[in-house]
């Protein structure tokens, strides 16, 4: 079935660099930066991206990082709980929108 | 997730038990990048070996474990048992060279019915021994004396131990074998080996549990020494990684789950240069259940011969005839080269 996401598309991430090499350049030097060892290890790193790319429903970043985290030794306990992390924030980001409800609730109300 | 086996490939009949069956897949005209071409990358034209320093053995196939990755396809019904003549043969070989290391192998080594007469004779050479033990067979019924054993003569001890979680490990070495493996492994702490003071090596290797390269040897071993210590009160040595080679069990699951062309285009994409000019055949000879002799373990499951007039039989064993010899290669060479590398001593880039 045709689709607009592809997993062969992946790969190709770097075409992105046509039209505007010294963008890609910047971010792909950045982008290696962030992912290094730092304070934080790769893994760590790799859970957060994981769990990011849950909030941000990113096919692409999902089954990226869900190979990148395995690869630095995550295991699915992990990787689940990184993902419940991401959903916990994302409902409790609306969730927590209801005290606007309540608020304007309070004002129309007697 | 593929089902667990409790028997081999070949006690099943299935075709990728024969080694000509898993050559025409990995060498297929698929498009992929060769092996040789990616190799001159490193400046080499030939991957070539060096004077032998490690004499690995493969003294049987038969293994009380049936593990869902393994490249020998070993298994309780295998029969392939290297004999006292061949293990005699192996150490009037070892006898006429400088080799200092032998790496015992299997199947699981243990279960050979000479290997403790082996192990002895070999020990006459003052050789140093490794025996990659899968564990398990150290806790069962007529093998408990072997921690003993393997202590006495001083003998480092090598086991793979895929993740430090019971679920993880069970799925790929078969139901309970965690929970045999701690056992174990608290038996051999017990007797000192992993302890520095000891002088017993105990050394962990982790295999990927799937399709996917394994993590930086460093950052998993520490994981692995927290993780055993806090819930085990276990120590070991060191941590080595091993990348899945595609050949064997490993081959049949690739496929099986629909990831073998992920998974080649995986390695090759990981080539490093660095790793291939340190791969474990240049400096290893493998030696089969039978006494043929070969590059390395992976290319006598495949069947691949010493080439080029190298001696073909453990019995006409002559290191000049090793030294500088080509070394045989093919698609399933990706894996020892990929990433950080990989040998039977870990990462090796």
């Amino acid at each position: 079935m045709e689709t607009y996401y592809k997993p062969e598309d992946l790969p190709k991430f770097d075409t992105m660099k046509e039209g505007s090499p010294e963008l890609w350049e910047k971010f792909s030097d950045w982008y290696g930066a962030v992912f290094a060892e730092g304070a934080l290890s790769e893994r760590e790193k790799t859970l957060i991206a994981l769990a990011v790319a849950h909030a941000v429903q990113c096919p692409y970043c999902i089954d990226a990082y869900t190979q990148a985290s395995l690869e630095k030794g995550s295991n699915l306990e992990q990787m689940t709980e990184a993902v419940h992390v991401a959903c916990a924030i994302r409902g409790g980001a609306s969730l927590v929108h209801g005290v606007q409800m309540k608020n304007v609730h309070a004002k129309l109300t007697m | 997730m593929i089902k667990a086996r409790n028997k081999s490939m070949k006690a099943f009949g299935e075709s990728l038990a024969n080694a000509n069956e898993q050559l025409k897949i990995i060498n297929q005209p698929d498009g992929l990048t060769r092996f040789e071409e990616k190799f001159k990358e490193t400046g080499e034209s030939q991957l070539i070996s060096k004077e032998p320093e490690i004499f690995q053995i493969n003294i049987g196939k038969m293994c009380n474990q049936v593990c869902k990755h393994c490249h020998v396809d070993a298994g309780p019904d295998r029969k392939e048992i290297m004999t006292k003549e061949t293990m005699q043969y192996c150490i009037n070989a070892l006898a006429k060279t400088n080799i200092q290391t032998v790496d015992l192998t299997g199947g699981a080594p243990e279960m050979n019915p000479d290997f403790k007469w082996f192990v002895s004779e070999i020990k006459k050479l003052n050789r140093h021994i490794m025996v990659r033990s899968n564990l398990t067979i150290l806790v069962s019924n007529g093998f408990e004396d072997y921690p003993k054993f393997l202590a006495d003569n001083k003998i480092e001890i090598i086991s793979s131990l895929p993740y430090y979680t019971a679920s993880n490990t069970d799925r790929q070495r078969g139901e309970g074998v965690f929970e045999k493996s701690i056992k174990a492994m608290r038996i051999l702490n017990e007797i000192g080996y992993g302890k520095e003071e000891s002088g017993l090596i105990f050394n962990i290797v982790y295999n990927p549990i799937g399709a996917f390269l394994p993590p930086k040897q460093e950052s998993l071993e520490k994981d692995y020494k927290r993780e055993l210590w806090n819930k085990f009160g276990l120590v070991f040595n060191n941590l080595y990684t091993i990348t899945n080679l595609p050949i064997s069990r490993f081959l049949d699951y690739l496929i099986e789950s629909g990831n073998y062309d992920n998974y080649m285009n995986k390695l090759i994409s990981a080539f490093n240069p660095s790793a291939a000019l340190n791969v474990m055949c240049k400096n290893t000879i493998s030696i089969g259940w039978d006494g043929q002799l070969y590059d390395c373990d992976f290319n006598q499951m495949l069947e691949l011969p010493l080439k080029n007039g190298s001696p073909r039989h453990i019995k006409d064993f002559d290191t000049e005839f090793l030294n500088n010899r080509v070394i045989v290669t093919g698609q399933h060479c990706f894996g020892c080269a990929a990433g950080a590398g990989s040998s039977c001593g870990g990462a090796t880039a």
